[in-house]
């Protein structure tokens, strides 16, 4: 059903956790669909200093949120953004047609934690 | 452990190495078709014949009561298209329950799109049926009851004999899919109160690809297969001779052994239970303990999306079951957990185990040491098991 390098993502995902004194906080999907993820961002010079994820989901939520971590690390923020599910999906060697859309978040988790991220610096400006 | 252990006999069951063994001679030596008039023909239709009258023999039923098929699905189809068609001037109105195998939930919406009206029953926590709830949902046009025996995913064994009493006397026909408790415990259509029953020979250690539907003398109706006069030109389609004798070998075996495996596997089953629920926190069990069949167990566990303890219940060469909706390609968790009462987002962490013949101590020990380091590992990756869980109850 999932290729290898799903399964292989599933087995040793990286970057799992929780940053505790995150600069951003991202969760998307909800536990009624089974799938639920929250990705933690550190930023330093606008650039993904560290990131991890933590994942309620089947094997193709998982991989995904460890892949995105995977391709987001070290990333300047305003390339990390342009980050989308279907690429994480691609360098995944793809994903089950049923799992496209219920489990292919991670990106949206992403770009959620670095818009909460740049809503913290607004609101320390202000 | 370096075999696999095959903890999903609800899903399917190894065909019994006596079973194959009967089957055998029925593939290239005695291959005839049963429906012709010489005597390889007539060799095959006497097999069949046997297999027929023995199977008839163990549930209480004639020999020309019983209509081989290919398996469950087809005969829970017929039984329910047949008897719409057939009785369409009586009336249009069916009742099963909520927590049917697809077979008859779908069949049902199919009848719905035609014109058919469906009421549903409820079940309780435990899965059971009320017979009162049927009984109050019988109308003049009621053509039909479905109401299955086991069912697959928690267990739970319905009232059958009480609802064929509701049944037999409003004179409406009554169906039910035996297809988790053939084999597993003792079937007597009179004694239920079955107008007709579905059967499927892989789940009690047969082979795939056939089964029977049983139906009671003077029941009427429609085919469902046209093209031939076997079975009595209900059932059109050369018949599966390999098939049935396997079938009738494999429930000879299971009713000499149907005590003792059921009060291993029962015995097993609890073992696993207390070895989970000792050793596992915030893990529930899904259905009722007390009416359930006796190599079924279903939890749930907070915190945990089913399919993933598949796979690494897997990675670990084990093989259960979940009722999450990512091991059924839609988004909706099992309808059978939703139908107890459980909320989404706990039904998409369930886990469900059957147990079998060769289950064994071992295994499930083996099971548990293996399954609490995986709930762990699935916790601490599970963004809602702190701030849900475990946190709440330490504030509470």
């Amino acid at each position: 059903m999932y290729s290898e390098l799903v399964m292989e993502h599933f087995r040793n995902p990286r970057n799992m956790g929780v940053i505790e004194d995150a600069d951003g906080v991202g969760e998307v999907g909800n536990p009624q669909c089974g799938d639920m993820m929250r990705i933690t961002i550190k930023v330093k010079d606008d650039t993904l200093d560290d990131i991890k994820f933590q994942t309620l989901g089947c094997g193709a939520a998982v991989a995904t949120s460890s892949m995105v971590t995977e391709m987001a690390k070290g990333k300047k923020l305003d390339d990390a953004v342009e980050i989308t599910n279907k690429a994480v999906a691609e360098a995944l060697g793809g994903l089950p047609p049923a799992k496209m859309h219920c489990s292919n978040l991670a990106a949206d988790g992403l770009q959620a934690a670095i818009k909460d991220y740049h809503e913290r610096e607004a609101a320390k400006v202000g | 452990m370096d075999k696999a252990i095959y903890l999903d006999h609800a899903s399917t069951t190894p065909t019994d190495p006596e079973v194959v063994e009967a089957m055998l001679p029925w593939f290239s030596e005695e291959f005839g078709n049963p429906s012709t008039v010489y005597s390889l023909g007539l060799t095959a239709a006497g097999a069949v014949q046997e297999a027929r009258e023995s199977i008839a023999g163990m549930i209480g039923a004639e020999a020309d009561e019983i209509y081989f098929t290919s398996g469950g699905t087809e005969s829970d189809n017929w039984a329910i298209t047949g008897a719409a068609d057939a009785l369409q001037k009586k009336g249009r109105h069916l009742i099963t329950s909520t927590i049917e195998h697809h077979a008859i939930l779908e069949t049902m919406e199919h009848l719905e799109k035609r014109g058919c009206e469906v009421t549903r029953v409820p079940v309780d926590s435990g899965g059971l049926v009320d017979p009162e709830d049927v009984r109050k949902a019988i109308r003049p046009d009621t053509i039909l009851v479905s109401i299955m025996h086991g069912n697959n995913e928690v267990g739970t064994i319905e009232p059958i004999a009480e609802i064929g009493k509701v049944t037999g006397e409003a004179g409406v026909l009554f169906h039910s899919d035996v297809v988790q408790t053939a084999g597993k415990m003792p079937l007597d259509v009179n004694e239920l109160g079955i107008d007709m029953l579905s059967m499927s020979a892989h789940k009690f250690y047969g082979p795939k690809g056939v089964g029977l539907m049983y139906m009671r003398k003077r029941t009427r109706i429609s085919p469902l297969f046209h093209g031939g006069a076997q079975e009595r030109g209900r059932r059109a389609g050369t018949l599966n001779v390999p098939g049935i004798v396997g079938m009738a070998k494999a429930l000879e075996l299971c009713r000499e052994r149907m005590a003792e495996d059921a009060a291993r596997e029962a015995a097993l089953r609890d073992r696993l239970w207390a070895g989970l629920s000792n050793n596992i926190e915030a893990i529930y069990l899904n259905g009722s303990m007390e009416h359930r069949l006796p190599n079924n167990l279903n939890v749930r566990l907070d915190g945990i999306e089913g399919e993933s303890m598949i796979l690494m219940l897997d990675m670990e060469g084990i093989c259960v079951s979940s009722g999450s909706a990512c091991t059924t390609g839609s988004l909706e968790p099992s309808h059978v957990l939703l139908g107890l009462g459980i909320p989404q987002e706990l039904a998409h962490g369930s886990l469900r185990v059957t147990l079998g013949r060769s289950t064994t101590a071992e295994h499930i020990d083996h099971f548990v040491n293996v399954f609490v380091p995986i709930v762990a590992r699935l916790r601490e990756m599970s963004p809602i098991w702190c701030t849900n869980c475990v946190c709440k109850q330490k504030d509470g």
